[in-house]
């Protein structure tokens, strides 16, 4: 362990012992987020390539599939992530101003918002698991569709034929597996994606542990920023992926 | 009296003998504690990887198959791949080196940290579990490169643990990389700017921007890998629509500038002892400074050269050739200035710089060799044989293993405060030197004659070569092994030095005690001057004694 040897009396407890002020050790820990928020884009971005090559190899397939998701449920989700965007705003302003309550307030907020997202993303998968549209084994979109026009998609028609041996009689498969990467990429997507909330969310509760414990203050409060900065990147990550998977080729039909 | 009480102060004070518990080791926040965790686990993984390495050498002392089946001769060069680039080569000279020194030279007290420091550790040890655990299970035969379909179809070994373990891996190496690139941007002491670093920070910080720009991408394309074996995504496997190629532009946009990731800070070794043992400043260092940029930027834009017959336009092979061509430019800078900072140096033959020798000259064969194979032609005449096995083998193990034994025998002495058997230790590296080559050059011609690589059986007219190529690997691993031991003899039996036995420069050199105490300086250090002032130093008679002196009358 480190020996605390020349620490003068008086330092801010919240100083670790390696740096020399509070200002160096916040220039520090925000330029490790924006680096590691870079990384993030990196980790992001392999799924957003494969992404592209494939809507662009397949934009058919891409368009009947992403006509299956739930715009409604998607759009409500993106207005609730903005307005905890906005929420975590305000905890981080109410932190630099140094009012507590508010801070508190706010961050509860931020917690609740992004629960009804998490909470929306429950009932949007458990839909698409009912429906046989996750890609494996027991993948069936063709009771959801007509092969021929790849238009009329009704939830919930519960077709006595599975969705394989209706295709290969129709001689259809092809568009049927491209269909399965577009879902392939919905749930590796939205699921990292909603990892990356669940995330935030437990970053959320030890911040509101910590505001309690009347850790920060005007002088000190770089925790809430830097949560603040992480919590805006996950936003805008869904700011993507809701139009790309979402919107994108529904005019098609 | 007086005399006896220093060396007691210095003794109660070195990060060394500041615990002796397990807990203050494994829960250390001390970046040179998690330097010696590193160095423990590393030289394990590289015992585990050569004796995959010594196993697949004896399979091909005979033509046939006869000492395992050929699927398990795929499980052994996969796992000889895996451990050695994951486990052993990239956190070699950053994880170990990297960590003990960086603070060192930057003036600092800790890395910026120090709690992700530890993590990043366990990280590490939590994928080289599932590694290991892959091992005993029964291996993987996918090759290290985990190509699809191959790997999320066809193979019936265990990929998804291992595929998972190099995930978990990967985020080791990306923190690590972030905590280092965070520290050498906020935690420089007064007046070191950016050209008075030594350039072996250089080298970290380049290290560095590539760890965290590749690294999550091949964190994201195995975790897609893994999804598809599981699951049958369909997102790799052509049966399902999906596309193969796409699994190795994404698969070799990391691991091409993982071999930078490798070599770069090897040089930074490489810069810090040619100086030493030249008694010279470096040659050129702001074009070494920048050369690290450029193999940066050219290291991302490269990785199609190793997919040239893999199904990529010819226009695509032609235009990855023409830049892998550039790559050469910076090597070339950098070993040019090397020869240059030797030339009228005042040059002393201890191991480290026989070390350096030896990487010069190995580092050229595979440095001049890569040119070869950036040409389209050529490259499709050796693709795939034993020809790039030995330009790959030249380049990582003769270019990185030899800095990095030149790097732990140079700083040795700062990490131990004891100095290593000299002369056994000059004998080992020439078992290294010798073993090396004559495992290697082998294989150069092997390849040309046109002997494909994986596979454990071969025509009868390659045997000659192969019996040489094993011979040699036998003295390599004699070499290696000897090293190890009088190392471990030397914490023990190790003559004691003094904080400065190299008359180096550098902050380590200069104002850390040997070992360092645990906040690394008595007092925050102010730089003055450029690194490597080798000229001014020898205006001070007795240098070292002088400084050892000083050093313990601030204790």
């Amino acid at each position: 362990m480190p020996v605390h040897s020349d620490h003068a009396a008086g330092h801010h407890p919240a100083l670790a012992h390696h740096f020399q002020d509070l200002d160096q050790q916040k220039d520090t820990t925000w330029l490790a987020m924006w680096v590691f928020l870079a990384t993030e884009i990196m980790f992001f971005g392999g799924l957003f390539l494969a992404y592209v090559i494939y809507r662009s190899t397949y934009p058919d397939a891409f368009a009947i599939a992403s006509n299956a998701l739930d715009v409604k449920m998607g759009l409500g989700n993106t207005f609730v992530l903005i307005i905890s965007s906005f929420t975590m705003a305000m905890s981080v302003y109410s932190a630099q101003v140094g009012k507590k309550t508010n801070l508190i307030a706010f961050l509860i907020l931020t917690l609740i918002l992004g629960g009804t997202f998490l909470g929306v993303k429950y009932f949007e998968y458990k839909d698409k698991f009912e429906h046989g549209l996750v890609p494996g084994r027991h993948f069936d979109f063709a009771s959801h569709h007509d092969p021929k026009t790849g238009a009329a998609i009704e939830h919930g028609a519960s077709s006595s034929s599975h969705g394989e041996s209706s295709h290969s009689e129709t001689g259809d498969k092809k568009p049927l597996r491209e269909i399965q990467i577009f879902f392939s990429l919905y749930f590796a997507m939205t699921g990292l994606h909603a990892f990356h909330m669940i995330i935030g969310a437990g970053l959320l509760i030890w911040l509101i542990g910590l505001s309690a414990k009347n850790t920060f203050s005007k002088e000190y409060n770089s925790p809430v920023e830097l949560v603040g900065l992480y919590w805006h990147f996950v936003d805008i990550v869904w700011i993507f992926l809701f139009p790309l998977l979402y919107l994108i080729g529904r005019h098609h039909h | 009296m007086s005399v006896t009480t220093v060396p007691q102060q210095q003794e109660q004070e070195n990060y060394l003998t500041a615990g002796y518990s397990l807990q203050s080791w494994f829960l250390t926040y001390d970046h040179k504690r998690i330097a010696w965790l590193y160095l423990a686990s590393i030289t394990a993984m590289f015992f585990i990887g050569g004796i995959f390495a010594a196993l697949m050498r004896l399979e091909l002392m005979t033509p046939a198959s006869d000492l395992f089946e050929p699927d398990n001769y795929n499980k052994l060069f996969t796992m000889h791949g895996i451990v050695m680039v994951f486990f052993f080569i990239i956190p070699a000279v950053p994880a170990v080196l990297g960590n003990f020194l960086l603070p060192l030279m930057l003036g600092a007290k800790d890395v910026a940290f120090p709690k992700l420091n530890l993590l990043s550790w366990y990280v590490y040890i939590a994928g080289a579990t599932f590694t290991i655990y892959t091992i005993v299970a029964g291996g993987v035969d996918t090759g290290w490169t985990f190509y699809t379909p191959y790997s999320t179809s066809s193979s019936q070994t265990h990929v998804v643990p291992v595929v998972l373990g190099l995930f978990i891996t990967g985020f080791s190496s990306i923190l690590t990389g972030l905590n280092f690139m965070v520290t050498i941007h906020r935690m420089r002491a007064p007046g070191l700017t950016w050209f008075r670093l030594p350039l072996m920070v250089w080298s970290l910080y380049a290290t560095s921007i590539i760890q965290i720009l590749g690294t999550p991408v091949i964190a994201v394309t195995l975790m897609m890998a893994g999804l598809e074996k599981i699951f049958k995504l369909g997102i790799f496997d052509p049966a399902l629509g999906g596309d193969p190629v796409l699994f190795q532009h994404l698969f070799w946009f990391y691991s091409h500038p993982a071999v930078y990731i490798m070599i770069v800070p090897g040089m930074g070794v490489i810069n810090e002892v040619v100086t030493c043992f030249s008694r010279r400043s470096i040659f050129g260092y702001r074009a070494i400074a920048f050369a690290n940029v450029g193999f940066v930027i050219f290291s991302f834009v490269v990785w199609g050269h190793h997919m040239i017959v893999a199904g990529q336009s010819v226009y695509s092979a032609l235009i990855f050739s023409i830049l892998s061509y550039l790559v050469g430019i910076f090597s070339a800078i950098k070993v040019f200035n090397w020869t240059a900072t030797m030339y009228k140096g005042s040059i002393s033959y201890d191991t480290p710089m026989l070390y350096v020798f030896g990487f010069q000259g190995l580092f050229l064969i595979g440095g001049l060799t890569g040119l070869f194979l950036s040409a389209l032609g050529f490259d499709v005449h050796v693709h795939d044989t034993y020809f790039v096995v030995a330009h790959f083998h030249y380049v990582m193990v003769g270019g990185l293993v030899m800095a990095f034994m030149a790097g732990i025998h140079f700083w040795w002495p700062k990490m131990t405060g004891k100095m290593y058997p000299e002369s056994i230790a000059k004998f080992a590296m020439i078992l290294v030197f010798s073993g090396f080559n004559l495992t290697f050059f082998p294989q150069f011609v092997l390849g040309y004659l046109g002997m494909p690589r994986r596979y454990a059986s071969y025509t009868d007219e390659f045997q000659l070569l192969n019996i040489m190529s094993t011979a040699g690997g036998s003295v390599l691993g004699l070499g290696f092994t000897l090293g190890v031991v009088y190392m471990v003899w030397s914490l023990f039996y190790g003559k004691a030095v003094n904080s400065n036995p190299w008359k180096a420069t550098g902050l380590e050199w200069e104002k850390a005690s040997s070992p360092p105490i645990v906040e690394n300086f008595h007092e925050t250090p102010i730089v003055t001057e450029d690194p490597y002032n080798y000229a001014n130093r020898d205006f001070i008679k007795d240098f070292p004694q002088e400084l050892s002196k000083e050093v313990n009358a601030r204790a």
